[in-house]
């Protein structure tokens, strides 16, 4: 029971991490590491001073770029022992400030663990170091007619063990699945410097499930030092319709009439035109620029499969009341179509300062309601909004146009933000849906989730990490910071964790 | 709150406080699985039907008492079902033991395990604490992922109250064919198709046979039989087939012998025991049957990169799950300690408490 208490105690209030003795620490990782394997200049650790959420910027006390897994147990062991918060790092792409450094803290970046180890084709696996990135593992998998199927927007850059972090998914995952479907194995070094292999090549394992308790645990649990990952065969042909829409809701219905009729698209995704017109001027992908709303719609597998699949497809849509359908006649037409939906995060840098990225999930059928009510808010927050979302599962992505030099835009903006996740809570959806909590949506945690529920978060990270030292502050919010959080947003007059005492 | 969530929770806590243990149970059809469940039943029957079911958004909210065959058939109306293909092994099996035996049936291999289609639940924890994890949606990162551990934890961390789970339209067309191959051939084959994008829904060998399930779209369906070739099975006869195989009525099942369940790589060579072998999911699922030491068996399954089960039957004071290596293990009881710190679900009838 005392370890139970210790971590309802964690769970109360921020851990002080103050009194960690920097040149005690950065003496220790000297002795541990080579020289260039230990950034404590504060001109070599400010690049790391942010991740993909650049609103938010802390330089840590030391960064960490281990080339070996026992040097990763080395500094692992130095921090547990000194009581020194660490801060895994991938590409550093993540989009809700996951990776974000902690002042008294060390970032420990995979960037050099970039190595593919082994790839069977005839077992369809690879195997390989977390800071490889998404995309690498597809090429080396193409020679053999495979991939790795789950294919964030930001697959170029992005790492494996971030997506393993965050729970990943990209524009395929209806029928592909996320990162934890694709997953068959990590291993793990635990904060006490302790090697831990989860899941196997087998199907499954024995015990608890703790391969999915890793998967979107936003290094808080151990830091993953390698990957089993499941690579799947490349369908011989994809084809995408590419359909237009007078009418949002229209869209809306249009994909539950898709499902409906029995298809799993192989992607099913939605632009409003704001969001149309801002990739349109960027990447020319030949959406219909009248359109209130367009549709992608792609069908993959063998070219029988794919004519099938794409005339059952077309007419649901033109049912559904499509304005205008076009269905890709080759590959280079197919990846036309979808590099206006790729590109839509750069568009909207390209036509804002700044923007801030939303990725709420909530029941499809429930899209037409929120999009009006975005629309709302970009009056009361006089800010605009795209929206661009994987229609096929309910996750959208609301970019929130701001200019963080504009006095006060900034907040507005993570208002604007706030809103929207507590709407998506409200309709009976979650606050996020592959990006992570990280530091960005912490507070909203505190909307969706009760005390004891929180409690339970905080004894399952003390089941790996006691001390509280992988990650702190992240993803799992105090109750402290509940209770002030709630102070500070009543809505309906209804206090979330009432039971909370408030100071 | 509904009065019987109450019930329970304040049972449970009367339960933690005199260090007593409750032995959670739906309709007591895996009952047979694991140790022998301890302590007073919790009959979990009462807490029934389905909470919420829209087609279009592919998504199943049930009680966990909810017949299994109830669900199934509302999803049958509707050209839906749960692709995993969940064994019931006998009537009257409940949603709640399905999720929480995790067991899955001849598709596994290529459309996922059960553990895969958990999207949320609301439980009862050890404490008596109602708490809901997940949801209704299709990808939610929000919090650690407690619902898709209570898959296949027996019942043994909390009380699985209600479960959401993400459900698929059946298949459009499906075919099975049959080959004449021996066991390493058949493993070959199958590694080879399954690095093809064949439509592949369930695999079996068994005794110099080779059965393969085609699920897809009608053209894919053809065009793969095509391709294959075999014999093909008629309708009726797959369909008895594949449900025989699921429910563990094909002879290979029958009698009283130990029954074996190792999990290896598909890509696992034959298994070096003399003993009867089916073999699933493309390689990966290998039944064996026969007298051999539980020791026996998981040097064989380690060998192979995998682990072992005794299924049913055999001696259990052997153990019944395969063993941990100790930081996993440690971590494994810290998980259920977290849950249910006095230990009121029973956790021994995983692994034995010390």
């Amino acid at each position: 029971m005392g370890k139970q208490e210790a971590a309802v105690g964690i769970a109360q209030r921020e851990a002080d991490f103050s009194r960690v003795d920097r040149a005690r620490l950065i003496e220790a990782l000297a002795g541990a590491l080579p020289a260039q394997c230990l950034l404590h200049a504060q001109e070599d650790i400010r690049p790391y001073e942010c991740d993909g959420l650049s609103v938010y910027r802390q330089v840590p006390m030391a960064v960490v770029l281990p080339r070996t897994e026992a040097q990763v147990v080395s500094v692992l062991r130095i921090c547990s022992e000194q009581g020194v918060p660490v801060v895994a790092r991938g590409a550093g792409t993540g989009l809700s400030g996951g990776a974000l450094p902690h002042a008294h803290g060390v970032v420990l970046s995979l960037a050099r663990f970039n190595r593919i180890l082994e790839l069977d084709a005839n077992a369809r696996i690879a195997v390989v170091q977390p800071g490889v990135r998404n995309l690498a593992i597809s090429e080396a998998a193409a020679a053999h007619g495979l991939y790795y199927a789950p294919d964030p927007s930001s697959q170029i850059a992005c790492s494996i063990g971030g997506n393993v972090a965050e729970n990943a998914g990209g524009v395929h995952c209806l029928k592909y699945g996320l990162t934890v479907h694709n997953v068959m194995r990590v291993r793990g070094i635990t904060i006490d410097g302790e090697a831990v292999e989860i899941g196997s090549r087998a199907p499954d394992a024995p015990g608890y499930d703790v391969l999915a308790l890793m998967h979107g645990s936003e290094g808080m649990l151990a830091v993953v030092t390698e990957i089993t990952v499941r690579l799947t065969p490349r369908p011989r042909l994809a084809r995408c319709i590419l359909a237009s829409f007078d009418d949002v809701a229209r869209a809306g219905d249009a994909v539950a009439a898709v499902i409906a009729a029995g298809i799993i698209p192989a992607g099913l995704e939605m632009m409003d035109q704001p969001a149309t017109a801002a990739v349109e001027e960027f990447v020319h992908a030949g959406y219909n620029l009248d359109a209130a709303a367009i549709l992608l719609c792609e069908s993959d597998g063998t070219p029988e499969e794919v004519a099938e699949e794409i005339e059952r497809m077309r007419a649901v849509l033109e049912h559904s009341g499509a304005t205008e359908i076009r269905i890709s006649g080759d590959e280079a037409e197919r990846l036309r179509f979808w590099a206006g939906r790729k590109a839509a995060f750069p568009a909207a840098g390209r036509i804002s300062a700044d923007y801030y990225c939303m990725d709420g999930t909530i029941p499809r059928k429930r899209v037409g309601e929120m999009l009006l009510a975005i629309q709302g808010m970009e009056k009361k927050y006089g800010l605009r909004c795209i929206n661009v979302f994987h229609a096929g599962d309910g996750n959208m992505h609301p970019l929130v146009l701001f200019d963080a030099n504009q006095p006060g835009e900034l907040d507005r903006a993570e208002a604007f933000g706030a809103d929207i996740l507590e709407l998506s809570v409200a309709l009976g959806g979650t606050i996020t849906g592959e990006h992570g909590v990280g530091i960005e949506k912490i507070n909203q945690m505190c909307s969706q989730f009760t005390t004891p529920e929180i409690e339970t978060f905080f004894r399952l990270k003390a089941a790996f990490d006691p001390a509280g030292l992988l990650n702190p502050g992240k993803a799992i919010p105090t109750l402290n910071r509940c209770a002030e959080y709630g102070r500070m947003r009543v809505s309906n007059g209804q206090l979330p964790h009432a039971d909370l005492e408030r100071f | 709150m509904d009065p019987l969530i109450r019930e329970w929770s304040e049972r449970v806590r009367a339960a933690a406080s005199r260090g007593e243990s409750l032995q959670l149970r739906g309709g007591g059809t895996k009952d047979f699985y694991g140790q022998s469940p301890q302590g007073e039943v919790l009959d979990t029957r009462g807490f029934r039907g389905v909470v919420s079911y829209e087609p279009t958004e592919l998504v199943i909210t049930a009680r966990c008492g909810t017949p299994l065959d109830e669900l199934q058939a509302a999803l049958a109306e509707q050209g839906q079902e749960l692709p995993f293909e969940p064994p019931s092994f006998g009537h009257g099996a409940t949603i709640g033991g399905c999720v929480a035996a995790g067991l899955s049936g001849p598709r596994r291999g290529n459309v996922g395990a059960l553990r895969d289609f958990v999207l949320g639940t609301r439980i009862i924890d050890g404490r008596g604490e109602f708490l809901r994890f997940g949801g209704q949606v299709m990808k939610n990162v929000a919090g650690y992922d407690v619902s898709r551990l209570m898959a296949g934890s027996l019942g043994t961390l909390a009380l699985l109250a209600e479960v959401s789970l993400k459900v698929l339209p059946k298949p459009v067309a499906e075919r099975t064919l049959q080959f004449e191959l021996g066991q390493a051939t058949a493993l070959a084959r199958l590694n080879a198709w399954g690095g093809r994008p064949l439509p592949i829904g369930g695999s079996f060998w068994h005794a110099d046979s080779l059965w393969l399930r085609l699920c897809g779209a009608d053209a894919a369906v053809e065009a793969a039989s095509r391709e294959l070739g075999g014999e093909a099975l008629e309708a009726g006869e797959a369909a008895a087939l594949w449900q025989d195989i699921r429910e563990h009525r094909h002879p290979f099942f029958a009698g009283e012998e130990a029954l074996w369940r190792l999990a290896v790589p598909t890509d696992a060579a034959a298994l070096p025991l003399e003993a009867p072998v089916a073999i699933e999911w493309g390689g990966g699922q290998r039944w064996l049957r026969g007298a051999q030491t539980a020791p026996q068996m998981r040097q064989v399954a380690e060998a192979a990169g995998g682990h072992a089960t005794l299924f049913r039957g055999g001696n259990k004071a052997e153990g019944v799950f395969h063993p941990l290596p100790p930081v996993l293990a440690r971590i494994n009881r810290r998980i259920a300690e977290a849950l249910d710190p006095q230990d009121v679900f029973g956790r021994g009838r995983i692994y034995p408490v010390d």
